[in-house]
């Protein structure tokens, strides 16, 4: 019984602001005055947060897999970090936009060699694109700084207002606004119309492309956009901690990147943010166990994650706040996570 | 002009040990359609089997190969039971995660125990050195590579075609659900060539060495290798990954003498263009499994 007015009222319905999700914000605003004294490693965990935002688009919301997403990164950081050593733009704000569009471009272009074959295909083909970056940041040393990385970056205060301070507050709340506003985006982007036909696109390609969407377009328009996300984080990587090195492009940053997702979980924008938190605090917890072996167990949750499965380590998280919820607002105010899992 | 052959001659040399380093790759990702990072772990674990056994227990070189290639396929056999075999059916993010995972603790567990710098296998004095044929530089060490992947690839190439084995995995592979239903044992099939594959990985990480480098981060430094060889060889039959690692090899080892600047610049270009160009690789079946 879903006439087209149904499911328009459905989507509607599911765009609006749940109040979980304020609760959320004013969480996160909250920890930002209760602990003054580990900015930086907040920033870091927005950073990272905005990062996974930018590979939930494709991964989540439309089912590309890809191992390069480091590329986009590394191409805002060297982006943003060559405007301000070179006095290009001295701006950050103007510089971390221009940086974004640098990425977006290069997003754009990659865009028509990731659509084409299967996932393997897409696999490889980003995974190049990431090493080929790096050999050519590798090779042209002379404007990169080759293995030093970029050197002497200074930022100009924010807006000509803020400067940088070296406790990191400025850089930390110049983070959260920009994670913000781009979150608003993204929120926006994916309970249009557009962001639904991707979610259409995910679940089935043939079907998609029979009830008339451009599937090639879709995916083509949804990639770019992840890239300029991609490159904003980048871009706030080099403005925070004045610096830009070879291994913004590693493997090893896709890998985790993909790590921060998986925990978070695919397919709802909060998950690269909820990610990128417990990833921080599980790689503290390793590192102060292990320094130097931290990898190791890494990847044992990654293997653990992949073999218990998901969504069923989601389902568990989320069995104690949900009975919370469950006392005070009823049954229905449960969170759950769509398991939009399609093998 | 005796530098262009010598330089081919490294290049096959390299190419040859790249097949055998990924062929078992081809059948899992190729043919079982299971996307593995982690095949270069059974490599390194291969190497460092072999480079304990030759420089602490004092075993000859050429003893210590076989060692290599069983123990890798032992420990491709026990994690095919009892990991790799839930994720079959899974999909492709689910097995890049898991194999991923699976890299990153061998990294860790390998710089554990055997400490993070690179090793060197002690080779017995008959491999060393160089000998000259008609002026050109002939490498001991490689020719014996040549040689021992060389009888390989013709042995794996009659299993394949001649033997009853090889008419079974070529048939579970064109269609599993047929030949569950003429009466082959299709996970038992694949879980012989899995550790089969895995022992011919780790048998080529013993022999690599000296030529690529060990250390714990090599499934990481070389991962990409291994795809390029099955994603642009295809996966029709074990003639088109051999051709991609020749073609990989000589290409990497021209590169890298002819254009040093350019680093593996050349080698990703030509493996992103081969594969927009035919994204079934250049020997592949054309229909998408």
């Amino acid at each position: 019984m879903t006439t087209p007015a149904d499911v328009g009222y459905h989507a509607r319905q599911h765009a609006r602001w749940h109040w979980s999700e304020i609760a959320f914000w004013v969480l996160v605003l909250a920890c930002a005055f209760c602990f003054p004294s580990r900015y930086l490693i907040m920033t870091d965990i927005v950073r990272l947060a905005l990062f996974a935002l930018s590979l939930d688009l494709i991964l989540g919301y439309s089912g590309i897999v890809s191992l390069g997403h480091a590329a986009f990164f590394g191409v805002g950081a060297y982006s943003a970090g060559l405007l301000s050593l070179h006095g290009i733009i001295t701006e950050p704000v103007i510089a971390l936009v221009v940086a974004g569009l640098a990425a977006m471009v290069l997003g754009f272009l990659t865009s028509f060699l990731v659509i084409r074959g299967v996932d393997l295909t897409r696999l490889m083909v980003t995974l190049g694109i990431a090493l080929l970056l790096e050999a050519l940041a590798e090779r042209f040393s002379n404007i990169t700084g080759g293995t030093d990385g970029l050197q002497g970056i200074e930022m100009q205060p924010i807006l000509g207002i803020f400067a940088f301070d070296m406790f990191g507050k400025v850089g930390f709340f110049y983070s959260l606004a920009v994670l913000f506003l781009l979150f608003l985006l993204a929120r926006r982007i994916v309970h249009s119309p557009f962001g639904l036909s991707l979610r259409a696109i995910k679940n089935n390609p043939l079907r998609a492309a029979a009830v008339g969407i451009p599937v090639n377009r879709r995916l083509i328009a949804i990639y770019t956009v992840a890239a300029f996300y991609a490159g904003i984080a980048g871009a706030l990587f080099t403005q925070t901690t004045s610096l830009a090195s070879l291994d913004v492009f590693a493997f090893e940053k896709s890998a985790d990147l993909m790590l921060v997702l998986v925990i978070g979980g695919t397919g709802y924008l909060y998950g690269g943010l909820i990610g990128a938190l417990v990833f921080r605090m599980l790689q503290e917890v390793f590192q102060t166990i292990t320094p130097q072996y931290w990898l190791f167990w890494i990847g044992l949750v990654l293997i653990v994650m992949v073999l218990v499965g998901r969504t069923r380590i989601h389902r568990w998280a989320l069995f104690l706040p949900n009975l919370v919820i469950r006392q005070f607002a009823g049954r229905r105010a449960v969170v759950a996570l769509s398991d939009n899992e399609a093998p | 002009m005796t530098s262009v052959l010598t330089n081919l001659f490294d290049g096959v040399a390299y190419g040859m040990l790249l097949f055998v380093l990924a062929c078992g790759l081809a059948v899992t990702l190729g043919l079982m359609n299971f996307v593995n990072l982690a095949h270069g772990a059974f490599a390194m674990a291969g190497g460092y089997v072999c480079a304990v056994l030759v420089n602490h227990t004092g075993w000859p070189f050429f003893a210590a190969l076989p060692l290599a290639f069983v123990s890798s396929a032992v420990i491709g056999v026990a994690l095919e039971r009892t990991l790799y075999r839930h994720l079959y059916t899974r999909s492709h993010l689910d097995q890049v995660l898991f194999s991923i995972g699976l890299v990153f603790m061998s990294v860790a567990a390998v710089d554990y125990i055997m400490g993070s710098s690179r090793i060197f296998i002690k080779l017995p004095a008959a491999l060393e050195g160089q000998f000259d044929v008609f002026g050109v530089g002939i490498d001991r060490y490689r020719l014996m590579i040549v040689v021992i992947c060389g009888l390989l690839t013709a042995a794996l190439q009659l299993v394949l075609a001649r033997t009853r084995f090889g008419s079974r995995l070529r048939a579970a592979v064109d269609d599993p659900r047929a030949a569950s239903g003429l009466g082959i044992n299709v996970p038992q099939v694949f879980a012989f060539t899995f550790a089969f594959g895995c022992g011919l990985a780790g048998l080529g990480g013993a022999l690599s060495a000296e030529i690529l480098g060990l250390d714990p981060y090599f499934p990481l430094k070389f991962m990409i290798y291994f795809l390029i060889v099955v994603t642009v060889g295809g996966s029709s039959s074990i003639t088109g990954p051999f051709l991609a690692s020749l073609l990989l090899g000589i290409g990497d080892v021209a590169g890298k003498y002819y254009v040093p600047k350019m680093g593996p610049f050349v080698i990703y270009t030509i493996m992103i263009v081969i594969l927009i160009w035919r994204p079934n690789g250049l020997f592949g079946r054309t229909v998408t499994r």
